[in-house]
């Protein structure tokens, strides 16, 4: 298994040093216009918000496994992970709300301990849970092999990452051992319902290209995905979800190890698309990080871009008119989610 | 002229070949568009059905253009070198094939 950038001492492990690389686009051999400039052009800039619909919580960074391209540098050696007081404090800030749904996400967010506790107190303030489950922590270890009934129990949506219906392209992006393991854990979901056509358990997978490549047609995916797992493994799901890999922490680092870097930017750039511009999520999202503190959305979060302006920078401060006056940070990353049909955590967005 | 015939840059360029004639380059276009749509085939299929013509007429342009599109529209390693060797095996075969003619051709003339 390999290690995080942060283990390893990585220059990349610096977020400073990343957004250096995104922006001194020279110093990488290429010319890429600025992502303000594009949306200027669309008539986009400055990037404001729509209603506020998502609280993605990140609740840690800890996982059990190190993908290549993960964006949050997660894995068995981080151990940032969100306290049970934090967590209360976005309990408090949803309350105060009409949002309708909490996205939960890591690292692994099973691994944090008080991760049950907060899915019960978001079904109490009768909101809907998303919980982006890597599907091996079900069958990682023994405590969390009730995991399917305790979603289930509380109607969670559960949104799992399966990056092929090949053991070796899913393998070579999430490490060796992860496609067989996926494959039992949603049977495990599949059993208890979640997918069947007739249920109200939404299983949906995630489709991120394993390499430098943007995904194709989500629905012509989705329709071998299903037709893949279903004949060989008898699985069955709700929607595959395509997901473009934005060149923020590990991909960054593998597009430039792998000297895909410049080749990867300009194809983003080549494919920019207003209509999915308009529709980015950052607009309708509210990420919070493990500590607590306020972001335009998991990525910005993972570059330590805080929320700008007099906006509440902590979940303490919480103020949703404050919040909504806001401008939304962009940098380079940005064009991940605006190249071609579009890309956020819900799939396309154009 | 280039020092080599073939230049990876020059792909981003294939575009420009409506330049010395818009009518017949746009209608190619438009037809290349329409083949490609998910149809009784699907993308991935054409996708796969490109990548193998691209070795059959040893195109270096349709073999990068075609190995990316497969991934994307989520082909694997495997069905892109089964695809190759669906083409290798209709070259072979087309070669083979004629050696019925020489054996026809040699059995005219031999005793």
């Amino acid at each position: 298994m390999i290690k995080s950038l942060q283990a390893r001492h990585a220059p990349l492990a610096d977020t400073g040093y990343q957004l250096t690389v995104l922006t001194e686009a020279e110093a990488a051999g290429a010319r890429l216009p600025a992502f303000g400039q594009k949306l200027r052009e669309t008539g986009l800039l400055p990037l404001r918000p729509t209603a506020l619909q998502t609280m993605q919580i990140n609740v840690g960074r800890m996982c059990n496994q190190v993908c290549k391209h993960c964006h949050v540098d997660a894995g068995p050696d981080r151990k940032e992970i969100m306290t049970r007081e934090t967590m209360q404090l976005c309990l408090d800030a949803l309350a105060r709300t009409d949002i309708a749904v909490v996205d939960l996400t890591g690292g692994a967010p099973e691994m944090n301990p008080d991760f049950r506790w907060l899915v019960e107190q978001i079904s109490a303030l009768g909101r809907r849970t998303i919980v982006r489950c890597n599907l091996t922590i079900i069958v990682a270890n023994k405590k969390y092999h009730d995991l399917p009934e305790f979603f289930a129990l509380h109607k969670v949506q559960v949104v799992s990452s399966l990056p092929h219906f090949s053991a070796g392209r899913t393998d070579a992006q999430r490490g060796e051992g992860v496609f067989e393991k996926s494959i039992r854990a949603l049977k495990m979901l599949n059993a208890v319902g979640y997918g069947q056509p007739d249920s109200d358990l939404t299983l949906d997978l995630v489709y991120n290209p394993s390499g430098a490549f943007m995904p194709g047609s989500q629905a012509g995916l989705e329709r071998e995905f299903k037709q893949r797992l279903g004949r060989e493994f008898g699985i069955v799901f709700n929607s595959l979800l395509t997901i473009t890999n934005l060149p923020v922490s590990r991909f960054l680092d593998y597009l430039l190890e792998s000297g895909n870097y410049e080749k990867y930017m300009q194809q983003l750039v080549d494919a920019y698309n207003p209509t999915a511009a308009a529709n980015v999520m950052c607009r309708s999202t509210l990420s919070i990080g493990w500590d607590g503190q306020l972001y335009d959305c998991d990525f910005n979060q993972q570059l330590d871009l805080l929320v700008s302006g007099p906006a509440p920078k902590h979940i303490r401060d919480f103020d949703e008119a404050l919040l909504q006056d806001r401008t939304i940070v962009i940098n380079q990353h940005c064009y991940g989610c605006t190249a071609g049909a579009g890309s956020s955590c819900g799939g396309t967005t154009a | 002229m280039e020092s080599t015939y073939y230049n990876p840059a020059d792909l981003a360029k294939f575009g420009n070949i409506t330049d010395w004639q818009p009518e017949m380059g746009n209608k190619f276009f438009a037809y290349y568009a329409e083949v490609f749509k998910d149809g009784a085939l699907t993308e991935r299929e054409k996708a796969l059905i490109a990548l193998a013509v691209a070795h059959a007429v040893q195109c270096p342009y349709c073999i990068d253009a075609y190995t990316t599109d497969s991934l994307q529209k989520g082909a694997d390693e495997a069905q892109m070198m089964e695809a190759v060797h669906v083409a290798a095996a209709i070259k072979g075969g087309a070669a083979l094939v004629h050696s019925v003619q020489m054996m026809n051709k040699a059995k005219e003339l031999s005793m």
